[in-house]
């Protein structure tokens, strides 16, 4: 009797979160189709003008194109410098390991708001604070160990008697590499791409201390414009957040068929 | 390949984050030491200074006073939720996908929902209305708005992070439990506990930190000029706003070390808690 009273506790419980999310999504997808909004259930009149004058208004053409370079080239580059790295993690042990694995963590376990801001000083100072380049060599600082710890598992699962057997039969490092260890590790880097892919565009804390007016990702414009709410109609920013929605959704579902929900966390879960 | 050759490999990953992460790190400490103004020298004028004034001391009080409840109501939520859940539930990764959801989705689209949905005129408040509850209280633009989107960011988080954790504790212990006669608070309080309190103790610690560290949220659909000026804000503000690198390296020094000692006291509860252990964890099902 006990147990089944404690199991619908835990029952409604969840579904009252369920509902909760869903109700915060579906009121910012009403609220961007509407005319006009104003304590009642649904808006009176519905309409799609407001995704045009939120493209416009927020020049999202533009910043979706600085979304989709810094998200490409982060992702580019943490699959670069992660995959050699994990590579050898998974091979060899060393005699400064620990350090490295350590140095690997902290990115991941400190919160961005306490790194962020002496990172964002130092790169300031240099005169790449503010530009692209900045915000994708900060983004780069968690989404390199995020890359390599999601491509370790993958790494191990390759059997190292294959690359031998391909030496013995003569093959180069480099075809090894190009011919045996790349194709086997291709689904681990596709999960850890659109791992790191979907993590960068929705990354908000370290994209706005180092974005400046010519280099904001979606997310900190969006941030802005709900922080400026009132500047401009709540519908066009709903719209805008909408429009961020659908992409981060997109690639959401892209991800999820090659990772278990459960590894999304994986970058704060440990081990 | 030879050994030497292997290792190269690590460089460039571990050369970045010297670069990236070490680097500003000491130099954010260095200049925290060297005030904007004032004489040539370390000094700790900057932690006097934010120490010794009212307005950015109470930062500290207010992001615990954000931290502490949220964290304790987040962990104890989602381990009763993720235990009861341990042995797989109907529709299960239907219902731990939509949980990744908030994740995914990040703080700012959650923040900007938030305002609508448990805004004053949002369905929420509808709802309550039109059952006859009256007016019911401001839940945006206050501390209690924070105080929900910490939540509906962070119990996802912790949630899955203790399925994780709790579906990979062999399920024969427990049966061995309920076989020799422990009823199940029983089996909870003396079996499963101790194996859980580990990873618990992580999952408490890393939700404290994030908390700790809370920005957007408490901008967005806080009040970050008053009940929720945390110290991340006081942070951004002397960075971007007074132009105060020195300063508000400071405060970032001042931030990290609040999460460290939540961390520390953390660990040392585990190690208490962990030393009423008395079966192991078996091979992982997830």
């Amino acid at each position: 009797m006990r147990g089944r009273v404690w199991r619908l506790a835990v029952f409604l419980f969840v579904l009252g979160f369920t509902l909760n999310l869903v109700g915060i999504v579906s009121h910012v997808v009403v609220s961007s189709l509407a005319k006009r909004w104003f304590a009642t259930p649904l808006p009176g009149a519905f309409t799609t003008e407001w995704y045009a004058y939120s493209w416009r208004e927020f020049q999202l053409a533009y910043v979706l194109t600085v979304t989709a370079t810094v998200a490409v080239t982060v992702t580019a580059l943490a699959l670069l410098l992660g995959f050699p790295a994990a590579y050898v993690l998974a091979r060899r042990g060393f005699p400064a390991k620990n350090a490295v694995l350590l140095l690997y963590f902290l990115p991941l376990l400190i919160p961005q708001m306490t790194y962020g801001i002496p990172l964002a000083t130092s790169l300031y100072r240099y005169r790449i604070g503010g530009t692209i380049a900045g915000v994708i060599l900060a983004n780069l600082v968690p989404m390199l160990p995020l890359a390599i710890f999601v491509l370790l598992p993958f790494v191990e699962q390759i059997s190292e008697s294959l690359e031998w057997a391909a030496r013995v039969h003569g093959a180069g490092p480099w075809q090894v590499f190009r011919r045996v260890v790349l194709p086997l590790a291709l689904p681990g880097l596709l999960t850890a791409g659109l791992l790191v892919l979907v993590n960068t565009v929705a990354n908000f804390e370290l994209s706005f201390l180092l974005s400046g007016a010519g280099s904001q990702t979606l997310v900190v414009a969006l941030y802005y414009a709900v922080f400026a709410a009132g500047m401009r109609p709540i519908y066009s920013v709903d719209a805008m957040a909408v429009i961020y929605m659908v992409i981060v959704l997109l690639m959401l579902v892209a991800a999820l068929r090659f990772v278990r929900p459960t590894q999304m966390v994986f970058r704060l879960g440990g081990k | 390949m030879k050994r030497g050759g292997l290792l190269l490999l690590v460089l460039p990953s571990v050369v970045y984050l010297l670069v990236m992460f070490v680097y500003p790190f000491a130099y954010g400490v260095f200049l925290s030491l060297h005030p904007a103004k004032g004489a040539a020298g370390a000094s700790l004028a900057n932690y006097l200074a934010f120490f010794g004034d009212p307005w950015q001391l109470r930062t500290i009080a207010v992001t615990a006073s954000l931290a502490v409840p949220n964290t304790i109501v987040t962990v104890v939520l989602a381990l009763t939720v993720a235990y009861a859940m341990r042995r797989g539930i109907w529709a299960e990764r239907t219902i731990t996908a939509l949980l990744v959801l908030p994740i995914a989705l990040g703080t700012v689209l959650v923040a900007e929902g938030i305002n609508g949905f448990y805004g004053p005129k949002g369905w929420l408040n509808q709802g309550l209305q039109a059952a006859g509850l009256g007016d019911p209280p401001r839940l945006t633009h206050n501390y209690t708005g924070v105080m929900i989107a910490l939540f509906v960011q962070h119990f996802p988080f912790c949630f899955l992070m203790l399925l994780g954790y709790i579906s990979g504790i062999d399920p024969a212990l427990e049966a061995s439990a309920r076989v020799l006669g422990a009823r199940p608070w029983v089996v909870f309080r003396r079996v499963m506990w101790p194996l859980i309190a580990p990873g618990a103790a992580i999952a408490f610690a890393l939700v404290f930190v994030m908390n700790f560290g809370v920005f957007p949220s408490a901008v967005l659909v806080g009040q970050p000029a008053g009940a929720t000026r945390t110290i991340a804000i006081a942070a951004y503000q002397q960075a971007f706003e007074h132009c105060d690198m020195s300063m508000a390296s400071a405060i970032a020094v001042v931030m990290g070390l609040c999460q460290l000692l939540g961390l520390a006291i953390v660990v040392g509860l585990r190690g208490r808690l962990a030393a009423t252990g008395v079966a192991t964890v078996g091979a992982g099902k997830r």
